[in-house]
């Protein structure tokens, strides 16, 4: 293990740390491998992880329909899940912004509050608080477009905006450029939405599939073998446009090519 | 009007019966700063970029015969600036009207804009706010001594409220309307060329 | 189903992108060359940043102050000998505007671009009434001659082909269909509309911003096609939203500095005019215009939306309206704005625009007075859902997914339940493109054999993290 700077929360060192693990449904469901990456990487640097078998949802598919009712109860049994950790980290960019940003509509209790300051999603958890240097124990002899999805860049800036002047930075590619043999390589539109949206890409089926190929071809005008994002719910919806127009890309998300592997 | 003055109580009303809580303060400008260097440089390359031209010109004659170059087949030349007889002076025009056959116009800028490429005109310039847009043509004198780093200088020269016109000229009519193709010349000016004089 | 009367813009924006391999991905590609453009010029800008912050609070500033501002504005453009008036909505607008061109007999009126006068109907209104309305502005003018409302604020015919605009020249004019180079067909507007210009009775223009320090209001084109307006026919009329008010003549260099370099990615358009009182021999009307802006202001989740300077940056930016263009949204604002201000307008009739975003929140990002407007997309999404407007599908699902979601156990089952259906279920009603969307242009994802949970219970729980 290497032992790097690291920020303490609540005054306490990260290896002292209780960390909540959480997993979105689709990731369960779907992704169990994004899952079990994450953890396996946590536990390298020798955290004290948690798994509350009760989660279920952070009440974002509700609540960005605008259904607070319906959300409100997923939101507290999430809070009610992740409050006796010291913080909580998922690899799920539009999950974390969910807790952090759009928990504003709950009764501000200490538990509540203590629950939206200390969830990270999980770039920013390695970046931020473990500071990590190397990931000695990956390699990915492949070339890779990097995909941050809108959450994780307007809501969680885990990377620089062309919108916004500013110096620019990438976390993600600050981490997957640590990889042995990684290729990095640019894409014309790094952070126009692929369309997935949540709902939106059923709703709005049509402009999500447009967006969704354009990011597809983008990516494979640049030779792109995969495509790796903090964020598996864009992939999801990548991946199935690309299937469909028989386009040779492969959609990992970003813990599993720290951790190396299961692919 | 009767009607706009119960009008105008209704408004206002409403507008103070929903004036939001917090009112906010005005956050003042700073100064940013701005190099003194290179403003005729600038100004130049900028009014390059939108579609205008500029020319250093030494005297009064090289001007009026680098205007006959630039615009040979011109038949109405119509000046409002005293170094260029032109073929009409505006001074005369009673009505804009009158300018609808105007193929070159001739004013001068009060002071040019650096960041922009642009030039301040007037009323008092112009003397018919006309001569400005229904000219196919304008040629445009400007001091090289008059150019101002940016926007906020060049607010602090104007004078509004003794103006009933005027305006920030920057280089000719322009548009992209049909296929985001830049085209010059759509309604006012099809060039504007920049004497410094 | 939606009621006939609710506009529907994701089958409208199916329509756009289906029609052809033209005009959509030529839609998109220029508005994103505008954002280009526009990132090029913010970025020479040191102070770009600081800029928006202070346009933002000058704007919040002018605005919880807006009956001063007004009265200050009104004093001094009177002082100058302009005329102003007072409109309480679109049709008291458009009555003062027929009253004053009655009033001097004006059988043709030559306008530029204005959104706010689109937004009070005030064309037709006037030809009902016996007056020609000839628009000047060039994207305008073919909007017009196509009985289109514009489907952008800046690049009004944005969605047209070339060979679009040669066709309808060629049916409305009667120029060479053949002939659709763009320097062709300005050079026949130019020489459709000066004619034009020098006949009408009158030359209307809107009002990109109003000084209240010197009562002078601010008209920016790139054509000139304002500024002829005002210097050649007799009179002058202007007309403007009231939350178009800034305090000082120092201000507007903040505001012009992010104009046009928001909006096409240029430090400044071709003609930025301003006007104070009426020119030499000429009369000058100003309309100060209500049309529901005061009750926008009591709206603490909205009122920010009244910040807009109407550069179309939101749009430009915004990957959706790239794809559906601006007539999808049934209104005259589209885009961003358009989403956050519509329904203002007619709740109802605009419950999906909210929807016709995938949230991604560029908008915000470009926006040069800082409107949270993907926040306020989304705080539209409550109000439509408290008051019943999300179509029943959607209600339904996330009904029964609400309630899953509050209860573990109920979740779990149905987690273990997924997987064998999804394998099992029927081909149709997965492939149905009706019943299951997704399915139209993706390939499912296939649930894992082993769920996380699963995977975790079976090889991690024995070290005693587990929290029942």
């Amino acid at each position: 293990m290497t032992t790097q700077p690291t920020r303490a929360i609540r005054g306490r060192a990260p290896n002292t740390m209780k960390v909540g693990l959480f997993i979105p449904c689709y990731i369960d469901l779907i992704y169990p491998e994004v899952g079990i990456a994450t953890l396996q990487l946590l536990e390298r640097f020798g955290l004290d992880v948690g798994f509350p078998l009760n989660q279920t949802c952070c009440g974002q598919p509700m609540s960005n329909s605008g259904d607070e009712k319906n959300a409100a109860a997923a939101e507290h049994l999430f809070i009610e899940n992740f409050k006796g950790y010291d913080c909580i980290v998922g690899p799920a960019g539009s999950c974390v912004k969910q807790v952090r940003c759009h928990y504003d509509r709950l009764e501000q209790t200490e538990e509540v509050k203590h629950v939206r300051q200390h969830t990270y999603e999980l770039v920013e958890f390695l970046h931020d608080v473990l500071k990590v240097e190397s990931f000695p124990w990956a390699e990915f002899p492949h070339s890779v477009a990097i995909h941050n999805s809108c959450s994780s860049l307007r809501g969680l800036r885990i990377a620089s905006t062309s919108e916004i002047m500013e110096a620019p930075f990438d976390k993600t590619l600050t981490l997957l450029s640590k990889v042995k043999d990684i290729v990095v390589v640019p894409v014309d539109r790094p952070d126009d939405c692929c369309g997935f949206g949540g709902t939106f890409c059923v709703t709005d089926e049509a402009v999500s599939a447009r967006m969704g190929i354009e990011k597809a071809h983008d990516h494979v005008r640049h030779g792109a073998e995969y495509v790796v994002s903090p964020d598996m719910s864009c992939l999801m919806h990548q991946q199935g446009i690309a299937r469909r127009a028989g386009l040779d890309l492969k959609y990992i998300h970003v813990a599993q090519v720290l951790n190396g592997g299961p692919y | 009007m009767e009607m706009s003055n119960s009008n105008r109580e209704t408004i206002l009303r409403s507008i103070r019966a929903n004036l939001p809580s917090t009112g906010v303060q005005h956050p003042g400008i700073r100064d940013f700063g701005r190099p003194a260097g290179a403003l005729k440089a600038m100004f130049e390359q900028r009014l390059k970029e939108a579609g205008g031209a500029a020319h250093d010109v030494g005297s009064v004659a090289e001007a009026a015969s680098k205007l006959r170059l630039l615009h040979p087949d011109a038949k109405v030349i119509c000046s409002a600036v005293p170094e260029i007889a032109g073929t009409r002076r505006v001074e005369k025009v009673r009505d804009p009207h009158e300018l609808a056959d105007v193929d070159v116009g001739v004013v001068r800028a009060q002071f040019g804009v650096a960041e922009s490429g642009a030039v301040w005109l007037t009323q008092e310039e112009l003397v018919v706010d006309a001569l400005g847009f229904l000219s196919q043509h304008l040629i445009v004198l400007l001091d090289p001594k008059q150019i101002v780093p940016d926007m906020h200088a060049a607010y602090r020269r104007v004078r509004l409220a003794e103006t009933a016109f005027g305006c920030f000229m920057m280089g000719p009519s322009a548009t992209a309307d049909v296929e985001a193709t830049l085209v010059h010349g759509a309604q006012g000016a099809r060039t504007l060329n920049l004497f410094f004089l | 189903m939606s009621a006939p009367r609710q506009v529907n813009p994701a089958a409208a924006a199916e329509l756009f992108i289906i029609q052809d391999q033209i005009h959509e991905p030529m839609h998109d590609r220029f508005l994103w060359g505008a954002m280009q453009r526009r990132h090029a010029e913010a970025a020479a800008i040191p102070e770009w940043e600081e800029l928006r912050e202070i346009a933002s609070k000058i704007k919040e500033h002018t605005l919880t102050h807006l009956d001063h501002y007004l009265e200050e504005f009104e004093a001094n453009a009177t002082k100058r000998g302009a005329h102003v008036h007072w409109a309480v909505d679109a049709t008291d607008h458009n009555q003062i505007v027929y009253s004053i061109l009655q009033g001097h007999s004006v059988k043709e009126l030559i306008k530029s671009k204005s959104m706010l006068q689109e937004e009070c109907q005030m064309t037709p209104f006037l030809e009902h009434r016996g007056i020609k309305v000839i628009e000047s502005d060039l994207g305008e003018r073919i909007q017009q001659l196509d009985d289109q409302p514009p489907s952008h604020i800046v690049f009004p015919a944005i969605h047209k082909t070339r060979q679009d605009v040669a066709q309808l020249f060629a049916r409305t004019i009667g120029t060479d269909p053949n002939n659709d180079d763009p320097h062709f067909l300005t050079e026949v507007m130019r020489n459709n509309a000066r004619p034009r210009f020098l006949a009408a009775g009158a030359g209307m223009t809107g009002g990109n911003f109003a000084i209240a320090e010197t009562g002078t209001f601010m008209v920016c084109t790139n054509e000139g096609n304002a500024d002829i307006g005002a210097a050649v026919p007799p009179l002058h009329i202007a007309s403007m939203g009231i939350e178009k008010m800034i305090p000082r003549v120092e201000d507007m260099g903040v505001f012009l500095r992010l104009l046009a370099r928001s909006a096409e990615g240029a430090p400044l358009t071709q003609y930025s005019s301003h006007y104070t009182g009426p020119r030499k021999g000429g009369e000058l009307h100003i309309v100060l215009v209500d049309n529901g802006r005061s009750r926008r202001l009591g709206m603490p989740d909205f009122w920010h939306s009244l910040k807009c300077i109407r550069c179309g940056a939101c749009m430009n930016t915004c990957p959706v309206y790239r794809r559906s263009g601006g007539l999808a949204y049934g209104a005259t604002y589209s885009g961003p704005i358009g989403v956050i201000l519509d329904p203002t307008f007619d709740e109802f009739k605009y419950s999906e625009l909210p929807f016709h975003s995938s949230l991604c929140g560029s908008c915000s990002e470009v926006c040069p007075v800082k409107i949270d407007i993907s926040d306020q997309i989304l705080k539209w999404r409550r109000v439509m859902a408290e008051k019943g407007y999300l179509p029943l599908a959607k209600r339904l699902s996330f009904a029964v997914a609400g309630h899953v979601f509050a209860h573990p156990a109920e979740y779990q089952l149905v987690e273990k339940a997924a997987e064998p259906a999804m394998s099992y279920a029927p081909h149709f009603l997965m492939y149905n493109h009706t019943l299951n969307p997704w399915i139209r242009d993706r390939e499912l994802p296939r649930p894992a054999k082993q769920s996380f949970r699963e995977w975790y219970l079976a090889n991690r729980s024995e070290h005693g993290n587990v929290q029942q």
